[in-house]
């Protein structure tokens, strides 16, 4: 049995189901990451697990231990909220305190442990200051500070980065990460932000309406996405439209272009359409690139984004897009100009839902 | 000044421009002087002046007499329980509606209600209560003929201390529910949630987040109110007459005719005024202007 | 538990209002022995005093609500367009009569503008009149700047103004056309406010000796016992009018924005 469990977990408010049969097991020590878009139910199950909504149906379970009976004060976890909620009437030294003085620790341990913390947050100097005497990013290191005190059992993480811009974002996050492994807390952390969660998570679960469409590694969600909502909400993704010409073979056509794909086509006939999914960054059409499938077609735009250059090809009835890296010899493609654009098969996924 | 000719050379008109932006505020400033600011500096010189307009203290001195203390005690007395009783009985149904889980449409009438309610004072506030609370007053009999308690044979009268006091609350209590209402709905839910996280317990989190938080805006509320009813004339004397000895009505009787025998007495009565109202209304521009940084 | 405390305090406090109302509209119904009757009401509405002083004062209220737009919007427009930097301490000074009890101001004013004094304006009854007006004005500052103040918040007047300076208006045009209209609502809260206030006043309108409402009200209630009532029932009536208009054009300015 896992650490963190959760079981066929639903919640209702009123006649509205927003979190339909969700299931998760988190190891002890794991960094996991609920995302999806807003109003997906992640934030919902975040709070269930935090005691703040009863499920209208399932089990949560943490360390062995059901949580059905446990108001949030006698859980034992840690929260970190999107606004901060750092107590405004203390400073920062009192926040971290507050876990460990409702706890009725000693005054000399809830003391030394407030030092440790300040010390893992990098702000020390900071003890006396006053919340609205600080910055988003500063106020938000307090709170990972405060709920990390009083040695949670898990630590859950609700949308932490999105009040902050963006250049404290990543170094918040690449901190957040730092002190979890640190640590070796068990972790969930909830995002819209796949960017965020590709970055710093062991595992990332996708939610979409209520339920977990795919839940794997950061690299195996993006590069495998299961079904066509996570193709579409991690990275950016060519949607391309195909026709089975023969299912033994796996044999199919993009336009008028035949193209054998690895993977087997399943329970399909000639004369299907079937969605192929590829990433923008998995071709290529410089002369030399490398790649056992070819797709040629008409360039119609060629968009300089700094580091990369993003080019649109038309091909048969679908548009696909891909990106080269910069670099100050290279000359792009010209509107109208036809192109040939070199991958591996393998990275041609088929998306069925 | 600039005559028309110089507007088509703009550059030489910018130095005439400066006093004309200041001679906007010009009338209001001078209404300002003439009728706020000046006449509450004559009371304030006059306490410090001998009719002959000499420098003196003896009209300061002369309000430490028993009749002008006590009058100044039974005021401060009077003002302090009714800004108490308001703070804590407004305190109470502010919380109830807001916190309280009752229904949600109680909140809009309740507040349009407390803004009737809290400008409902004077001479009329007085007539609803001696209609209810006097001799013959609707409570006082219903209480006595059908509940079998006789108000006046417990000490109560409404021309008395606590009468004032009861009456007073009328606008009080609105008004604090009027000022605390948005402080109640300014304690965020995630300060509630990241307390109970953190292990505490709800008398916990009431004690050592939500109290300490609110206290600015009660105390303050607390101030505004003292000052509300220190200088609350026109309830005091339709209620009591001159019967009740307190500041306000004391000083109504001295400039309707001299009552206290020297006309700068009356300066220093009501410069006295001006420096407990003054002082009230410090703690509660020290004490919001604190409330409000935190919650910034 | 939690609810039955709260509605607890809420009946407590409900009790607490409607009372007192209840007892002041029973009493004036009682003039007349033993039965329900108007008698107190019609007493009142036909005493001469009654309509002299009433007339009085709806004149005062609404003298003192023109005088108050003409000085307030235009110095709340001009502050914050031109003077910034002057709207704490105008702030400061526009609280300063929730401070100063009226009844000291008022005593300043007898002082100040007595017959032998520099502006003798107690000197005659129009001076009387006028002095009172600007004693009301100063009593409804608090109200009627807040009010229009943060009516002007709302909106962006400096773009406002530029806009109709470059299609060639004038000061006065632009505060009557542009600005007014667009605080109009604020300044019909300030203006049912202070009309409130005025129409009930008393300790000012008693020491400068002037036939008002509240002055009268209260020479009633020493000498009669019912009218009183009828009367505190007629005030408490004109109050809830007054702060239901505010909610009224409150609610028409949401209702003429929201569609936009």
């Amino acid at each position: 049995m896992s650490f963190l469990n959760l079981t066929s977990i639903q919640k209702s408010f009123g006649p509205v189901q927003v979190v339909k049969d969700f299931n998760m097991a988190i190891e002890k020590g794991e960094f996991v990451s609920f995302l999806g878009p807003s109003g997906c139910g992640k934030t919902t199950v975040l709070r269930m697990i935090a005691g703040f909504e009863t499920p209208s149906g399932g089990t949560i379970t943490i360390n062995g231990k059901s949580q059905a009976n446990l108001r949030p004060n006698q859980r034992n976890i840690g929260m970190v909220f999107q606004a901060y909620a750092l107590f405004p009437n203390m400073n920062v030294a009192e926040n971290v305190a507050f876990g460990l003085k409702v706890a009725g620790r000693p005054k000399a341990e809830i003391d030394q442990r407030v030092k440790e913390m300040l010390g893992l947050i990098k702000l020390d100097h900071l003890a006396d200051r006053y919340p609205y005497q600080m910055s988003g990013g500063q106020q938000q290191r307090v709170a990972l500070a405060r709920a990390l005190a009083p040695k949670p059992q898990v630590l859950l993480l609700d949308e932490p980065l999105s009040a902050l811009d963006a250049k404290i974002r990543v170094s918040l996050r690449e901190e957040i990460r730092m002190i979890q492994q640190q640590l070796g807390i068990t972790t969930v952390f909830v995002t819209h932000d796949q960017e965020e969660a590709l970055s710093i998570s062991d595992r990332i679960v996708v939610m979409n309406a209520g339920k977990a469409d795919q839940i794997g590694a950061p690299a195996e969600i993006y590069n495998r996405p299961a079904t066509r909502f996570v193709a579409n909400f991690v990275g950016t993704l060519n949607l391309i439209e195909a026709k089975v010409v023969d299912p033994a073979s796996n044999r199919v056509s993009i336009g008028d272009q035949g193209v054998t794909l690895r993977e087997p086509l399943g329970a399909v006939k000639a004369g299907d359409t079937i969605s192929l999914a590829l990433r923008p960054e998995a071709g290529s059409i410089a002369p030399d690139a490398k790649g056992d499938t070819a797709l040629t077609g008409e360039v119609i735009s060629s968009n300089f984004l700094g580091s990369v250059i993003r080019t649109r090809m038309k091909v048969g009835p679908s548009v696909i897009s891909f990106d080269m890296f910069n670099s100050p010899g290279l000359v792009p493609p010209a509107v109208g100009e036809t192109a040939t654009l070199r991958f591996t098969a393998t990275d041609l996924l088929i998306i069925r839902d | 000044m600039s005559s028309d000719s110089s507007a088509a050379r703009p550059p030489a008109r910018e130095p005439f421009r400066l006093p004309l932006h200041w001679l906007g505020a010009a009338p209001f400033a001078i209404f300002v002087l003439l009728f706020l600011i000046m006449p509450t500096m004559r009371i304030v010189i006059g306490a410090f002046q001998t009719p002959e307009g000499s420098f003196t203290l003896e009209n300061i001195r002369g309000l430490f007499t028993t009749s002008i203390l006590s009058a100044y005690w039974i005021s401060i007395k009077i003002s302090i329980a009714s800004a108490l009783l308001g703070c804590l009985i407004g305190f109470a149904v502010a919380a109830a509606a807001v916190l309280g889980g009752l229904p949600k449409w109680i909140r809009g009438p309740l507040l349009t209600f407390s803004g009737v309610a809290s400008n409902f004072a004077g001479v009329p506030l007085a007539f609803a209560f001696l209609a209810t609370l006097g001799p013959v007053g609707l409570l006082t009999v219903f209480l006595k003929t059908q509940v079998g308690i006789d108000l006046r044979a417990l000490g109560f009268n409404i021309l008395s201390f606590w009468g004032l006091t009861v009456t007073y609350l009328f606008f009080q209590i609105p008004l604090m529910i009027l000022i605390i209402t948005p402080a109640l709905d300014g304690l965020k839910r995630e300060w509630r949630e990241a307390a109970q996280i953190l292990g505490a317990t709800n008398a916990q989190y009431w004690r050592m987040v939500a109290f300490p938080i609110l206290l600015p805006s009660f105390l303050g509320t607390l101030a505004l109110l003292f000052a509300n009813a220190f200088g609350a004339v026109a309830t005091a004397i339709a209620l009591t007459g001159s019967s009740l000895n307190i500041v306000p009505i004391l000083l109504f009787a001295q400039i309707r005719g001299d009552v206290l025998g020297n006309p700068h007495l009356g300066y220093a009565l009501a410069f006295g005024m001006i420096v407990v109202t003054g002082i009230a209304n410090t703690i509660y521009i020290w004490l919001r202007a604190r409330s409000e940084r935190w919650l910034k | 538990m939690k609810k039955f405390w709260a509605w607890g305090a809420l009946i407590f406090g409900l009790l607490y209002f409607i009372l007192p109302l209840v007892g002041m509209t029973n009493f004036s119904l009682k003039m007349r022995r033993g039965v329900y009757s108007l008698d107190a009401y019609a007493v009142v509405l036909g005493d001469p005093r009654f309509q002299e002083t009433f007339t009085y004062s709806i004149l005062m209220a609404l003298a003192t609500i023109v005088f108050g737009v003409l000085l307030v919007v235009p110095t709340a427009y001009w502050v914050r367009l031109k003077l910034p930097g002057l709207r704490p301490y105008i702030e400061f000074v526009t609280l300063l009569p929730l401070v100063i009890p009226a009844i000291v101001i008022v005593f300043g004013y007898i002082r100040l503008y007595n017959t032998s004094s520099w502006l003798p304006l107690t000197g005659t009854t129009t001076g009387t009149n006028i002095l009172l007006m600007f004693g009301y004005a100063t009593l409804a500052l608090p109200y009627m700047y807040r009010s229009v103040d943060t009516g002007l918040r709302s909106i962006d007047i400096a773009t406002l103004t530029e806009a109709a300076q470059s299609l060639g208006a004038g000061w006065t045009t632009i505060l009557a056309k542009i600005i007014l209209p667009n605080v109009l609502v604020a300044v019909l809260s300030g203006a049912f406010l202070t009309f409130a206030i005025v129409i009930g006043e008393f300790t000012m309108a008693a020491l400068l000796n002037r036939p008002a409402f509240g002055p009268y009200m209260q020479l009633l209630g020493a000498n009669r016992a019912y009218e009183p009532a009828a009367l505190a029932v007629m005030s408490f009536a004109l109050t809830w009018g007054c702060l239901g208009l505010i909610q009224l054009v409150s609610r028409f300015q949401k209702g003429a924005q929201s569609p936009a």
